[in-house]
């Protein structure tokens, strides 16, 4: 499976589709964790249009990059990206969260194809990361690891445990990305626990950092991601990204947004902001003169 | 439905008001009762309070462990600490914290784990506390209660601040059926006998104690008379009631919204195999994990209802008397 090259354009309506099928997979079923799907959705645009190495033909493929979400409340949106890239039938997304599905509200590798890693209890993510990667080193493999970890994520003491052993051990095949969004569940991270600044605590623990300004910007992501994939210096990187818990669910701005309701009404002014923000991106590429 | 969902309709407030309300009056009472939670205060209802009181509530952030051992620093200097997450997170990522620091260092606290199994609900099986019972009974001097209605739950939280040896309170979060009346008074290691009966005795704990009231309505219509106890108290046991329930019944049900290994029926089972042998049946989780579907859902799937009961309780009576 070789990396596909995509324009921005792509990326940018690759992420508008995973927005909009995550708010349809949750209205679907009446209430999620919003805010941290959304504030995900361009990463996982980068990572599935084109950063991750993995074929949706063959889910347990040896040599594929691997993605632990750590941050496993945040399944829908994966679901909804691992449906678009072609794991699963769309259709499957409506089951989310009822009996007997594949797709629960936390992230299981036993039942849905394309996931690396069950997730749901905060934190356990990275440290499974770090084995991974530290597998793939021992048997050779040329493939990379990936973390998204939350912010109020990194509270937890195994977040960095985890950073101290992964930079002892050298792995410079794994990135951690941190999806810096400034809130946790009880409200902001200031309020709740302060983190100070995370990208000087991991150069301390002695990884590579990296930051991205802002953390829905295609362009920016995939600069990002293209350095954390290539610089091979004998430490492990980190991502951190500036992002909007909740972006692009305007109903989520308006409030706390964990764990919201979907109403009918928020989920149709959603949709109408992504169908706006569709002809958006249709108008500017074709006065870029895209022929597509 | 039930039969019984007048007799016992569902309480005005939810559980976790009722905690909240009654922790706030015990920290008014005793400058000692803190409390504290791993970014959980939302779905307990709590940071209304956290707000209002930032001396006496403390947010940890997402570090269940860490708050445990800080709660168990804070009990070795007097405080009486309760301390918050789900249960899954409370028995299982702060376990050792709560065996060494809290239970072995002779440190009290009452760990609160909320939403117990099928509770979980559409959070799945990574939220799912099974086994919480089963872990925190084996930790000496340990106390584990849980309610099976509000009244309970108010009765039970002065007692567990103010006992000398750490405890753990199993916490459903929203409504339940009003089970007692409000002058009902409880205490730690002494059951409730809710109806009588010679024909078995259902033993069950949390929610599960109305789906054995149900039970026992639904029984009575067919002409069998069984006792219901509230074994609120799972450690300490009441020993005494269980055994006279087996002696003058003969036959014993239990009914936990757990897993059958380790829980209130291990409990139970343990007991009679020395004390009493009595045929016993067990209603709960067959050491399974958990997983995502509304709480209805799951208690059937999970074989958790006031008709798995019925059928337990007929199957435990005719085994009476043979070998
Ligand atoms: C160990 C653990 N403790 C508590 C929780 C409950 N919980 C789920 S999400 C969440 C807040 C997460 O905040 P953050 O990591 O910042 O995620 P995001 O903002 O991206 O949603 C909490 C406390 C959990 N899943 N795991
Ligand atoms: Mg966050």
């Amino acid at each position: 499976m070789s990396r596909e090259k995509k324009t921005v354009w792509e990326l940018e309506r690759f992420a508008l589709e995973i927005r909009r099928q995550t708010i349809r997979e949750l209205h679907s079923l009446g209430s999620g964790h919003v805010g941290g799907c959304m504030s995900i959705v361009e990463l996982l645009a980068v990572l599935y249009g084109e950063r991750l190495q993995v074929d949706p033909a063959n889910p347990r493929w040896e040599e594929r990059d691997r993605l632990v979400v750590s941050k496993g409340h945040a399944g829908p949106a994966v679901y909804a990206a691992l449906a678009l890239r072609g794991f699963f039938p769309l259709e499957q997304l409506e089951t989310l969260n009822r009996p007997g599905t594949k797709l629960p509200s936390h992230m299981d590798a036993q039942k849905t194809p394309g996931v690396d890693m069950t997730t749901g209890s905060l934190g356990q993510g990275v440290s499974a990361g770090v084995g991974m990667a530290l597998a793939a080193r021992m048997d050779k493999r040329s493939c990379q690891v990936c973390v998204v970890a939350g912010d109020g994520e990194c509270d937890e003491g195994q977040v960095w445990e985890a950073a101290l052993f992964a930079a002892a051990q050298g792995l410079d095949n794994l990135t951690l990305i941190i999806d810096q969004n400034h809130l946790q569940l009880d409200g902001s991270t200031d309020e709740v626990l302060s983190l100070g600044s995370l990208e000087e605590k991991l150069r301390a623990f002695g990884w590579q950092v990296l930051s991205v300004e802002d953390g829905h910007s295609i362009p920016q992501l995939r600069q990002a991601l293209s350095a954390a994939w290539s610089g091979k210096d004998g430490r492990p990187t980190a991502v951190v990204l500036n992002t909007i818990k909740g972006k692009g669910y305007p109903a989520a701005m308006r409030g706390p947004n964990h764990h919201m309701i979907i109403s009918d009404g928020d989920f149709e002014e959603a949709m109408e902001a992504l169908a706006q923000e569709e002809q958006r991106l249709r108008e500017r590429e074709e006065a870029a003169g895209c022929t597509r | 439905m039930y039969q019984i969902a007048e007799r016992y309709p569902l309480d005005g407030a939810e559980m976790r008001e009722i905690y909240c309300r009654t922790l706030e009056e015990c920290m008014e009472a005793d400058p000692a009762v803190v409390a504290l939670d791993a970014d959980l205060m939302t779905p307990l209802g709590i940071a209304g309070l956290w707000k209002k009181r930032p001396e006496r509530i403390f947010n940890c952030g997402i570090q269940e462990a860490n708050m445990v051992g800080v709660a168990a620093g804070m009990a070795r200097e007097g405080k009486k600490p309760f301390v918050h997450t789900f249960g899954v997170f409370a028995s299982r990522r702060a376990c050792d914290q709560i065996y060494m620091s809290c239970a072995y260092g002779g440190n009290s606290v009452c760990i609160v784990g909320s939403d117990p199994g099928v509770a979980s609900a559409l959070n799945g099986g990574t939220h799912a506390p099974n086994e919480d019972i089963a872990i925190l009974r084996a930790c000496p001097t340990m106390t584990v209660v849980e309610p099976a209605d509000a009244q309970t739950l108010r009765c039970l939280i002065p007692q567990l601040a103010a006992l000398p040896a750490p405890s753990y309170l199993r916490l459903f979060r929203r409504q339940r059926p009003r089970i007692y009346p409000e002058t009902e008074t409880f205490s730690i290691g002494k059951a409730k006998q809710l109806t009588q009966g010679e024909d078995a005795a259902i033993l069950a704990c949390g929610i599960e104690v109305y789906e054995a009231l149900e039970a026992a309505a639904r029984l009575e219509q067919e002409g069998i008379r069984v006792r219901v106890l509230d074994l609120f108290s799972i450690k300490p046991l009441d020993t005494q009631a269980v055994l006279a329930a087996a002696r003058e019944t003969g036959a014993i049900v239990t009914a936990e919204n757990h897993n059958i290994l380790g829980g209130l029926g291990s409990a139970v089972a343990e007991l009679l195999a020395e004390e009493c042998p009595v045929p016993l049946e067990r209603v709960g989780i067959r050491d399974q994990f958990g997983q995502v579907g509304p709480m209805d859902w799951l208690m059937e799937h999970y074989g958790l209802t006031a008709g798995d009961i019925t059928e337990k309780v007929k199957r435990v009576i005719a085994r009476k008397g043979k070998k």
